[in-house]
Formats: structure tokens, sequence, C-alpha cells
């Protein structure tokens, strides 16, 4: 059976474990853009956090994937369901990105800028939100994107947990020693990524701030 | 007498490292005049200026402003009753013009018609015409980028101004421009101005007073006059400096 016979037959499977795929991808980034801003904004006002912080965020991103699902097995409610495991290791592994990007963006920040911003009299929350954070905001969003397309990639490993996904099929396919069927999984997976990767550059040039001539 | 709008009473400023800034400094600026506070760097200049909005808090002494000790004031609406422009001007580099501009304004809730029209006001009083506003910081010049700071500066047309150098990185001319304009603008407007320079030409040109600091401590206070003519020997020192310098050109 060759590839093209195979994607054409399987394309209601395919096109499902692209969404769940998303879905998981989707889900995993979202929450660490809530749980990471937040913590990236908290390491800027509290400096004595930000080592603990990042080195939490740091070593999460040394455990291997696989090792990483197995710890969270025993996690109450996350291990009942395959895919909330995969939705909260996936969440683990971006939140680096986040952490570190969101300090860095609003630590780049003009100090000229911010102070004149405090000298006006802007209060704490109307710097962080009318200055700082869309200032920084071209940073984060190159946080988000560099997330959003190792998660794409990571993801394919929660099918070896029975999460889903296209990951899937790569593990069918390496089963069956069927290269039709893990190109199925795989060529799928890396399209989302560039995809991913071509939109959310779009999105970042657009908020890229406006520099000195 | 005149009345004193911002008064320093034996005001220290020290480091978090018990390293002195300011030390027992004693200063008043009256209501309508422009106080310059000339020294080199790392004379506390710039440091006693941002006491006054509480960039950066007293350690000892008391600071009164409008007869209220800053303590008391809540920061916020200190800082929004002063008027703050700086040699970096520090411009938003992702808001027009107008909206650098109509900034304090806005958050203070002013309706948008009295926002629009209190920037078109400002960039008029600044020099600059009505095209420059939807315009970006990174499209104007120096000297457009230094109109604009003075003009958000006085955007909510607060009573007194902290000015720290804030023709500093301009070009001579362009300077002298905005020096000019700046003390005719202070004629009908008459703020109440506290102004930091190293420059002494600026000091003389614009101050109705000159207050010398040197490593914390207040030398001497002169009208520009006065401070030609003083026999004090680091103000002689400046003097010479300047003189010199002008000698040395004049010869060329």
């Amino acid at each position: 059976m060759n590839f093209w016979n195979f994607i054409v037959q399987n394309r209601l499977e395919i096109a499902d474990l692209t969404l769940e795929h998303l879905w998981m991808v989707g889900i995993s980034t979202l929450l660490a853009i809530a749980v990471g801003v937040p913590l990236g904004i908290l390491i800027t006002r509290r400096p004595a956090l930000r080592k603990p912080v990042i080195a939490t965020a740091n070593i999460i991103q040394t455990i291997p994937s696989l090792a990483l699902f197995g710890f969270l097995l025993p996690a109450p409610w996350i291990g009942d369901r395959a895919e909330r495991l995969a939705i909260l290791a996936l969440m683990l592994y971006a939140l680096l990105p986040m952490i570190r990007n969101t300090y860095e963006g609003i630590r780049g920040v003009d100090r000229a800028t911010i102070e004149a911003a405090r000298g006006m009299g802007l209060t704490d929350s109307q710097l962080l939100f009318k200055v700082e954070l869309p200032l920084a905001a071209s940073v984060i969003l190159a946080g988000i994107r560099v997330a959003l397309v190792i998660s794409i990639g990571l993801a394919t490993i929660a099918a070896a947990i029975g999460a889903g996904g296209l990951g899937e099929l790569i593990f069918r396919g390496l089963a069956m020693v069927n290269n039709s069927v893990i190109l199925a999984g795989a060529i799928p997976a890396a399209l989302m990524a560039l995809l991913a990767d071509v939109l959310l550059g779009r999105i970042e040039h657009y908020f890229a701030p406006q520099r000195a001539a | 007498m005149p009345k004193p709008i911002i008064e320093f009473r034996a005001v220290s400023y020290q480091l978090p490292n018990r390293r002195d800034i300011l030390r027992n400094l004693d200063l008043e600026v009256n209501s309508g005049e422009i106080l310059v506070l000339l020294g080199r760097s790392g004379s506390g200049k710039t440091t006693a200026l941002k006491l006054v909005n509480r960039l950066l808090e007293i350690s000892g002494g008391e600071l009164r402003v409008e007869d209220r000790s800053v303590a008391d004031w809540n920061a916020i609406e200190l800082r929004r009753h002063i008027g703050y422009a700086i040699q970096e001007v520090g411009l938003f580099p992702h808001y027009t013009v107008d909206r650098n501009i109509g900034l304090v304004p806005s958050i203070q809730n002013w309706p948008k018609e009295k926002i629009q029209a209190r920037v078109n006001e400002l960039l008029q009083l600044v020099g600059l015409g009505p095209e420059i506003a939807v315009r970006y910081p990174h499209q104007l010049s120096g000297g457009q980028r230094q109109r604009v700071g003075v003009a958000r500066a006085l955007a909510a047309d607060p009573p007194i101004l902290l000015m720290d150098e804030p023709f500093g990185a301009l070009d001579p001319l362009t300077r002298a421009d905005l020096q000019r304009e700046f003390l005719s603008l202070q004629k009908t407007l008459q703020k109440t101005v506290l102004f930091v320079t190293h420059d002494l030409h600026e000091a003389l040109l614009l101050g109705t007073r000159i207050a010398l600091l040197d490593e914390g401590r207040l030398v001497s206070i002169h009208s520009p006059e006065e401070f030609l003519n003083s026999s004090e020997s680091l103000v002689r020192k400046y003097v010479e400096a300047f003189g010199t310098h002008d000698q040395v050109r004049g010869n060329k």
C-alpha cells in the first residue's frame, strides 16, 4: 500500500488525530501562557524569586518527556486520563520559554521610558499594561512561538501513554514497520509546526516595537 | 517675599550601601522662577530632582511641595501635579505623538475632545506642526522628540516642572533654539521650574537663580549676574573654565 492510498483511505482518522493533536497543544500552550506570563512579570517585581523560578522551569525542561509522563502518572485527577497528563506535561515544557521571554521582554524596555512613565504618575498597573507589556509583546510572542513549535513535536510522544494525537500513527507505523503509516503521522505534525511558526512569526512582526531610525 | 513652592530642609539622601549622595541640602524654589541646579556628574543634582517627585525617597530632613511634606502626598498624585522632562525624553515608542502627549490627561479621564484640543494646543506651543501628531517617536528628529517631551510634561498643565538636562542631547544650534523658545514659553506659563544642567551657559541663560552643587552639598545660590562676579572659589573655577573655553575659541 503506498503512502497516498493510505492517506486517502484513512483521511477521517488522520483528521481526527490532527484535531486531537491540535487540542492538546492548544490547551497546554494557553495554560502555559496563563501561568508563565504572570510568573515572568512576578520575577521582574521580586528579583529574589528570579533564580528559583527560572531554575525550576529549567530543570523541568531537562526531564526526558517519557519520564515526565511517568512522574505525573500518580497525580490525582490528572493521572486518571492520559489526555490530561499529556496536556500538563506539555504545559510544563512550555513554561520556560514563557517565563523567560516575559522577563526578558519587560527587562528590555528602555529605562528612560519606564522612568518617564513613573515620573508622569502612572500607577504600577498602568505602567505594566500601557507600557511594559505592549513593548515586551513581540518578545513574549517569540516565546509563545518557540513553545508552540516544541509542543507540536513533543505531543507526538504523548501517544506512548495513550493520549492520542498524531503520535498514534507514528507509533503504529513503528510497530508495523510501515513507513507510510509513520509518515501519515509525521508529515501533518511537521506541517502543523511550520504553519504555527509562520503564523506566529507574522503576529510577532506586527507587534514589533517601533525602532529608532 | 516670594512664595516657596519646593522647599528642601536639611535633606539628605543615602544609597542603601550608606554612601551619601546629598548632604544637608537647604534650598527653596519660588513660585514662577527657574531654579537651576548646576554641578558636575555625581554632584547629586539629578538625585535632588528625583526626590521631589518621589522617584527616590529622602533619607533625612524634610522636603515640602506646596507646603506639604512629600511623604504626605500620594506619590501618584504628586507626580501628576509635576511635569517631568528628562534628557533621554523617554517617549513611548509604541504610541504616536498625540497619544504620548495625551497619556496623562487620558488616564485622568479627560473627555476625548478636550485631550485632542489640548494636544493641538501643546504642539503649537512647543513649535510643532499638527502633522506631527500622528507620527511615531522614531520618525522624529532629536529636536522634535525633545519638544514632544516638553509638551508631554506640560500636558495636564502642572504648576511645577522638573527638567533634567532636557536639551542636553541636542546639537548646539537646536539646543539654542529650544532654550530660547523655552524661555519665552516660561514668560507666559510662569511655571515653577527646577532645572538640572552641567552646562554653565545654559544655567546663565535660563536660570532665575543658580544653585551650585558639589559632592552632594550646596555650594552657593546666585543670580546669573552674581554668579559671574562671585569670588567663591568653585564658582570662579566654573566661570574660568567657561571663559577660557570661549577665549580659546575666540582666538582661532
